[in-house]
């Protein structure tokens, strides 16, 4: 240590901090003199934004896709807002959400779309599945049946061909005024997004759409462990 | 209303203990129903309370939860009365750390509840087990905006493991049970239950059944077998193998499976800031703990294994410094109770869902031969000396704060108790005290609350006098900042006499701040400055506590053996450098291997 330079002491020696008055000098360094970040060697390896290991020939990264995930949950009070509550406070990016009954009593389907990297999903599911009234959770597995339920109200300049593509769309006239025809469409998204287009040269003056809503193809249970069936059997936290 | 008879003193588990004191003078303390009866909604949470296990509540008293008190006025369940209700969380909260015990805080609507939730959130970030109870404007009055009232579901969702909304005097106990039970079930933290008073008014007869967490909140602690032998062939493999233990391992009880595994295969192990203590670090193997202003050698180890074995960590933004250099050569094993941990935030190359303690026994148990890690243990070695925490004590400098935390540590056993604030304080006394126990390192990490030091020492010190333990002393470190914050809560430390000692380490500043301002705002100290501080012996004093000043090194040993000896609060307000920093240091989202031992390097 060179005359100029400080007494320094280093953690947890034990050595004499009881005694009293001033602290002898330590023949350790003091922060100082250690190396510092420049003289240290440093690994190469990397890991993306999502604490992947980086590969060094492909780079892994996540694109983002969309997803259904499906929840059964116990119909108490307050879970939709725990759930929507997750949503936002975990920045999940979510197209819909939708809720309704199920055959079981007191058990509610929450069906949700979002569009996420596959960790992103993964996330979703796993904070969503703590939630207390969360009973089962899951992406809906391959294509699932996907339905939504739009309400469109058009001007009525011109009744028949706005019926005319209603029917194009299998779609409900439901109101028909002298102003305005309200029109009912269902149907998966490519579907809707066709027939929204079609309606949009008679001036479409309001709009309320469901989000979509959707069940797993065949005998595929919709959320993991569910029960399908006509029994209404509940399906219970530990299946 | 006037028959609210006390639970018969027969049910108390602990029932060799004397009755509270004024309890004989309940007007209808006479047992008047069997054992665990109950006549209202209040006693039959109260009755939930002491089947659970509770032995000892912090709160504050409030119109709206006037019933519950009542009904504890003649319970087994200790009462601590505290200053704010947010010293009252933090109490419970430190009572849970030290006793391994969900903690109990009560408060009342609307201002009750909201003072509560610093505290709330506070055990949310840790993982802290601990119920609270609030009081509620009568069922009827909910959504009118009532005096007092809050919506405290709504407010405390986001911040609990989950709450409840009490729904009827016949279902409240129960509520009470659960909420306390998965409180620990699990990954721990905090619950709530919402109490309108018309709940715990109303007349019950229904006595509420032995507690269990709620279906699918107690996972199985054994991890996947398949899983772990991959984890062991990994381990095994390894050639700069690397234990990271965190605050899991200590909720866990698996402090001992940890030294277990590791000193088995000789893995060296580093910490996380909540899992001090779950590793001795007076072991060779010990690193101490890693992070933004851990051990220089730590984060060299961390940075440099190819094998990290994590455990009971959720790699928090200030272990992790920049995600893209973090532990970037290592396969990764994690082992975490909680599911939506694994792969959050670091990758899991071998996710081990589990129970801390059974997960590494199964570890333990599934390595078949150490790895070879001479060479790596002699290179950790080498980083300790390369890199070791040390400040100087020039002479022309004013008292080193380092050196107050040294003295203290060297002056008490190794089962004392520390509990700090939040700022450098924190940070000297967690790098500068040589922890070898859990439960004894009692800080506020994750949410990163100043003043969470004095009413955790009034937590951790009523803790371990609970267990018998009344020799063990309870340092708390405390900045001058986080002291101002809840040093009301020394008048409770006074009138339950309570031997807690609190070092106040003065240096007129917000002093990490402070030290940042320096370090990346060109030093301009706007609103970090106190410019003046109460003379917090004399304010001691005022509260009927032992005060003492100390300003030079000579005064430190006498002092400190005073107020340690002192039979009761005592405060000591060190006047520490205000220039001094906290080092080594990794800024914000940078490398940890490219921490900066002196400001210079910053």
């Amino acid at each position: 240590m060179s005359d100029d330079s400080p007494d320094s002491r280093p953690a947890t020696d034990g050595g004499s901090a009881s005694d009293s008055g001033v602290p002898e000098p330590d023949l350790r360094s003091a922060p100082g003199e250690q190396p510092g970040p420049a003289e240290r060697d440093h690994p190469e390896g990397r890991r993306n934004l999502e604490g992947i290991r980086i590969d060094p020939v492909v780079e892994a990264e996540h694109e983002s896709r969309r997803a259904v995930i499906s929840a059964l949950v116990e119909d108490e009070p307050g879970v939709l807002a725990r759930v929507s509550g997750l949503v936002s406070r975990r920045q999940f990016n979510i197209e819909s959400l939708t809720v309704g009954p199920t055959t079981v009593e007191g058990h509610s389907r929450i069906t949700m779309v979002v569009e996420e990297t596959d960790p992103g999903i993964d996330q979703i599911e796993k904070q969503m599945a703590k939630l207390k009234p969360v009973i089962s959770v899951g992406e809906v597995s391959g294509n699932a049946v996907t339905a939504e339920l739009v309400l469109l109200k058009v001007e009525a300049d011109d009744p028949a061909a706005v019926h005319a593509v209603a029917e194009m769309y299998d779609g409900r006239t439901l109101d028909a005024g002298p102003r305005t025809i309200t029109v009912q469409l269902t149907g998966d998204e490519a579907r809707i997004d066709d027939a929204l287009d079609a309606f949009r040269q008679f001036g479409i003056i309001e709009i309320a759409r469901t989000g979509q809503t959707a069940l797993a193809r065949g005998d595929t249970p919709t959320a993991p462990g569910e029960k399908p069936g006509t029994a209404g059997e509940p399906t219970t936290h530990d299946d | 209303m006037s028959d609210t008879a006390a639970h018969p003193r027969e049910d108390d588990p602990e029932g060799s203990e004397e009755p509270p004191a004024g309890a004989e003078e309940a007007p209808d303390a006479e047992p008047d129903h069997a054992a665990g009866a109950v006549s209202t909604g209040a006693e039959s949470v109260v009755a939930a309370l002491e089947t659970a296990g509770a032995e000892t509540a912090f709160g504050v008293q409030g119109g709206a939860i006037m019933p519950v008190y009542d009904a504890l006025y003649s319970s087994s369940i200790d009462h601590v009365t505290m200053a704010h209700e947010q010293g009252a969380a933090h109490a419970a909260d430190a009572y849970g750390v030290v006793s391994g015990e969900p903690g109990l805080c009560l408060a009342t609507s609307g201002p009750g509840a909201t003072n509560l939730v610093t505290g709330i959130a506070d055990a949310d970030m840790d993982s802290d087990a601990m119920l609270a109870l609030t009081g509620q404007v009568p069922t009827e009055f909910v959504g009118n905006d009532a005096f007092q009232e809050t919506d405290t579901i709504g407010v405390t969702r986001p911040i609990t493991k989950h709450n409840y909304f009490a729904d009827g005097a016949d279902s409240v106990g129960d509520t009470v049970g659960e909420a306390f039970e998965l409180s620990r079930a699990g990954r721990p933290g905090p619950t709530l239950v919402d109490l309108p008073k018309d709940v715990t008014q109303d007349e019950t007869d229904e006595t509420p059944g032995p507690a269990a967490p709620p279906a699918g909140t107690d996972p199985d602690p054994n991890a996947d077998a398949d899983a772990v032998e991959a984890a062991a062939r990994t381990i095994e493999e390894a050639e700069r193998p690397l234990c990271l233990f965190g605050g899991g391992v200590i909720k866990a009880e698996a402090s001992d499976a940890a030294r277990t595994f590791a000193r088995t295969y000789g893995i060296p192990v580093t910490t996380t800031m909540p899992g001090i203590g779950s590793f001795p670090e007076d072991d060779d193997l010990s690193l101490s703990w890693a992070g933004m202003h851990g051990t220089g050698y730590a984060n060299m180890a961390i940075t440099h294994t190819d094998c990290l074995i994590a455990v009971g960590t959720r790699f928090d933004d200030r272990l992790t410094g920049g995600i893209d250099t973090f532990a970037p050569e290592a396969e990764v094993v994690h082992v975490d109770i909680d599911p939506a941990e694994i792969s959050k935030n670091v990758y899991a190359d071998h996710p081990l869902i589990g129970d801390a303690g059974r997960v590494l026994d199964q570890l333990t148990a599934a390595v078949r031969e150490a790895p070879d890690a001479e060479a790596w243990r002699d290179r950790c070695a080498d980083w300790k000396e390369t890199y070791p925490l040390t400040y100087t004590t020039p002479e022309d400098e004013p008292l080193k704060p380092q050196f107050v935390v040294e003295a203290f540590d060297e002056a008490t056993d190794d089962d004392t108790i520390v509990t700090t604030g939040v700022g450098q304080h924190q940070m000297w006394a967690s790098q500068f005290w040589t922890y070898t126990e859990p439960r004894t390192w009692v800080s506020s990490h994750g949410l990163g609350t100043m003043g969470y030091g004095v009413p955790a020492a009034v937590g951790a010190r009523v803790a371990a006098d609970n267990m018998g333990e009344t020799d063990r002393d309870v340092v708390c470190f405390d900045g001058d900042g986080s002291f101002l914050m809840t040093m009301q809560e020394l008048s409770v430390a006074v009138r339950e006499d309570l031997d807690v000692t609190i070092a106040v380490l003065n240096n007129e500043y917000i002093g990490m701040v402070r030290q940042w301002q320096d370090a990346f705002y060109e030093g301009r100290h706007m609103a970090s400055d106190y410019t003046w501080m109460p003379e917090f012996d004399k304010l001691a004093e005022a509260f009927g506590a032992l005060g003492l000043r100390v300003d030079d090194y000579d005064e430190v040993a006498p002092a400190v053996e005073e107020a340690l000896d002192y039979d009761g609060p005592a405060v000591v307000d060190f006047h520490v450098d205000p220039e001094e920093n906290v080092l080594p240091m990794v800024p914000s989202g940078g490398a940890n291997g490219k921490f900066a031992a002196a400001e210079d390097q910053l």
